[in-house]
């Protein structure tokens, strides 16, 4: 791996839950995210894949600073971002930019497309009206819009060519990081790809990071050079993305991929079920988080929280038997 | 008389043979379904497949008679389920039939469940209008769906509503519901869209296995190949309204014929092959009350020709049981 642009340090999330009207009693936390290190390269993709709910959106949001963290330290170029403030805060939100999933409720109806794609580059200051319209221009070009597109309003326009709107906004302030939170999954099988195709080419003219979040495997595996497999709250798994669907060695890993759709008829894939109902992150016991569904569980995984740790170079599993 | 030996001869549970279904809308008229033919026997799986508007969820309606009215309207075809002619029938005689002999699965499952009624009241609704059964021995058969569909302890969940249980959980009720008066023909319209990948997996295992115990015929609505790889034995192709390409999924996948379904195909990322650049259509899917002449794939295809432009492509007999609708092809014949 080359430079480090984003260092997330045993990052925790808890949302707190509380009963009862006057005295408000703790009855525990959500551990959204629970204790999760990684780390995205520049001008690199890092996918990160789980169950519904298993903390990847927070995680996300979690960088974005729209959420607060509950423990660790998330590092960009280096700084701590938590004690950012004033230029320098502004200057982290404008390199730091989001694409989410429905391209339908995401862009604000009232605003023109113009409006919205400067909206970022306003926050991030220091530069002229003039410069904020070439801007705009450039953008709109780069993702393959029309010109008179910024004077529209975003339901003039189809859900793949929204998504692109999405991009264009994402793009203007000059990120160094975009974060992709299922930023096809709503789109039709042949706008994704070109909206897939987009991405590509964007990364491979700025050398802007993505942080990608997929239900669709082969989305992730098509887009990222690393793949962090999460399950409730931990991150798993870690590893080129090439070699997880090679050689997935967390029980969970392997359970996701062999449920994973296949491309032909005739791709044969034993598939491996997981016992037992979905776990929600509410109080979770000690131990591994998969121990009460998982195949292979011993003595130790109830009673041990497996870290993750390296078992061979640069594939890191956090499971007892590895 | 005539049904039963049409029943013996052909094989068919269900055939479908020019049907047309038309919005009359300010705009103009839509064409949302127009001209589509198809056929299917029993425990014989056939997948809709085609882009976000193409007609998919209107033919399914259309076959149980549910086109949104006023402006919906069938005007013209067959839809013959057993011999017998759907489209002939009174609204009372196709009550009977919906829910019994045929049942559909919509898209969305929180419009098909009614959030004031518990699981176990909603489950043995169709029970008890289609079958003279006891209560008790109602109740049995809806633990029993419950437990076919795999939800752990059905006697708890048939007293809960439908905001205590999971998404995934609420689309194998609506499974179950769809299954519970073993109907010959299942229609299934995109049912596992917002599970997340293992418990679509345990899903799709779920209503095969159904299937292949009931023999049933079922249509499997989606947009994704994924899943008709996974578990239709033959795929219909659906652009702007029309049956583009139809035959078996190994045809469909391996030796595709219409430059859609070619297109389809190889915009689909791969898990076991790098590919930098993904295949992609450029443009847009027509609008359906404006279709242009010829072919409406004419405007985004790369082999487009002149003749294509002009006149509708006729249908082209690739192979036994493939065929496709594409100047390519009948060219060649000719
Ligand atoms: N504001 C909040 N208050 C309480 N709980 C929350 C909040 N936001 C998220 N959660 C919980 O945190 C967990 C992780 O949610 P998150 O949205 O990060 O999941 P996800 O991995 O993005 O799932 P999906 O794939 O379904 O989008 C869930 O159990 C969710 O219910
Ligand atoms: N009530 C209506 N009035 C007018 N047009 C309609 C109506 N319902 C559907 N249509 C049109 O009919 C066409 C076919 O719609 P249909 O719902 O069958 O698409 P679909 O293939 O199921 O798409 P999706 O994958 O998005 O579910 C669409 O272009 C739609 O605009
Ligand atoms: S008929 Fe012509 S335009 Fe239509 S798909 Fe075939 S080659 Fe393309
Ligand atoms: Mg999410
Ligand atoms: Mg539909």
């Amino acid at each position: 791996m080359g430079e480090i642009l984003v260092e997330a340090r045993d990052v925790k999330k808890y949302f707190p839950v509380n009963r009862g009207v006057i005295v408000l009693k703790h009855l525990g936390d959500i551990k959204a995210v629970d204790g999760v290190s990684f780390t995205i390269g520049k001008g690199e993709t890092f996918g990160l894949v789980g169950e519904s709910g298993c903390g990847k959106t927070t995680t996300a949001r979690l960088i974005l600073l729209l959420e607060t963290l509950t423990g660790g330290t998330i590092f960009f170029d280096g700084k701590d971002t938590s004690e950012l403030s004033g230029p320098e805060l502004r200057k982290y939100r404008a390199s730091v930019q989001a694409v989410f999933q429905d391209p339908y409720s995401s862009l604000s109806p009232r605003m023109r497309v113009g409006t919205i794609i400067a909206e970022p580059v306003v926050i991030g200051g220091a530069i002229s009206t003039n410069g904020i319209k070439d801007r705009i221009a450039q953008v709109i070009k780069m993702v393959g819009l029309r010109r008179d597109a910024m004077e529209l309003y975003p339901h003039e326009f189809s859900g793949g060519q929204r998504q692109r709107i999405a991009i264009a906004r994402a793009l203007a302030s000059n990120p160094k990081l975009i974060i992709l939170d299922e930023p096809v999954s709503a789109l039709d099988v042949s706008i994704r790809a070109q909206i897939m195709n987009l991405l590509y080419d964007i990364q491979q003219k700025l050398g802007v990071s993505y942080l990608l979040i997929a239900h669709n495997l082969a989305v992730v595996k098509h887009m990222s050079k690393v793949t962090g497999v999460m399950y409730m709250g931990k991150l798993v798994e870690v590893v080129e993305s090439q070699e997880l669907y090679l050689h997935p060695l967390h029980p969970y890993t392997q359970a996701l991929l062999s449920a994973a759709l296949p491309s032909h008829p005739d791709e044969q894939r034993e598939e491996i079920v997981l016992p037992g109902e979905v776990s929600t992150p509410f109080n979770p016991p000690p131990g591994c988080r998969l121990y009460r569904r998982c195949l292979y569980a011993r003595p130790v995984c109830s009673e041990q929280d497996p870290p993750l740790k390296e078992v061979s170079s640069g594939h890191f599993v956090a499971c007892h038997l590895h | 008389m005539k049904s039963v030996e049409q029943k013996i001869s052909s094989g068919n549970v269900l055939e479908v043979k020019d049907l047309k279904t038309y919005f009359f809308t300010g705009r103009g008229v839509v064409k949302a379904v127009d001209g589509v033919s198809f056929e299917l026997k029993e425990g014989e799986t056939l997948g809709l497949v085609g882009e976000s508007g193409c007609g998919k969820t209107i033919t399914c309606l259309s076959i149980l008679r549910l086109v949104p009215g006023p402006a919906g309207r069938i005007v013209g075809g067959e839809v013959i389920l057993d011999g017998d002619d759907l489209l002939s029938k009174s609204e009372k005689a196709m009550r009977r039939i919906r829910g019994k002999k045929v049942s559909m699965i919509l898209q969305d499952p929180m419009v098909s469940l009614n959030p004031v009624f518990t699981i176990g009241n909603q489950m043995a609704e169709p029970v008890r209008i289609h079958q003279k059964l006891s209560r008790r021995l109602v109740w049995e058969k809806v633990k029993e769906m419950l437990r076919l569909m795999s939800i752990p302890s059905p006697e708890i969940r048939i007293r809960e509503y439908p905001h205590q249980m999971s998404g995934g959980m609420r689309q194998r009720v609506v499974g179950g519901i769809a299954l519970s008066c073993q109907p010959r023909l299942l229609i299934a319209d995109e049912p596992t869209t917002s599970l997340d990948v293992t418990i679509q997996a345990q899903y799709l295992r779920l209503l095969k296995e159904v299937q292949q115990k009931e023999n049933l015929a079922m249509i499997m609505v989606t947009h994704d190949l994924g899943i008709v790889a996974k578990v239709c034995d033959r795929v219909a192709v659906m652009y702007a309204g029309k049956i583009v390409e139809c035959g078996d999924v190994r045809e469909i996948f391996y030796r595709p014929a219409h430059p859609y379904t070619k297109a389809l195909l190889g915009s689909l990322p791969k898990m076991e092959e790098r590919q930098e650049k993904l295949y992609t259509i450029e443009g847009q899917p027509p609008e359906l009350h404006a279709l242009p002449p010829g072919c409406s794939f004419a405007p985004r295809c790369p082999d487009v020709q002149e003749i294509c432009k002009q006149e509708y492509p006729p249908q082209s007999i690739i192979k036994d049981g493939h065929c496709t609708s594409c100047w390519l092809f009948a060219a060649r014949k000719a």
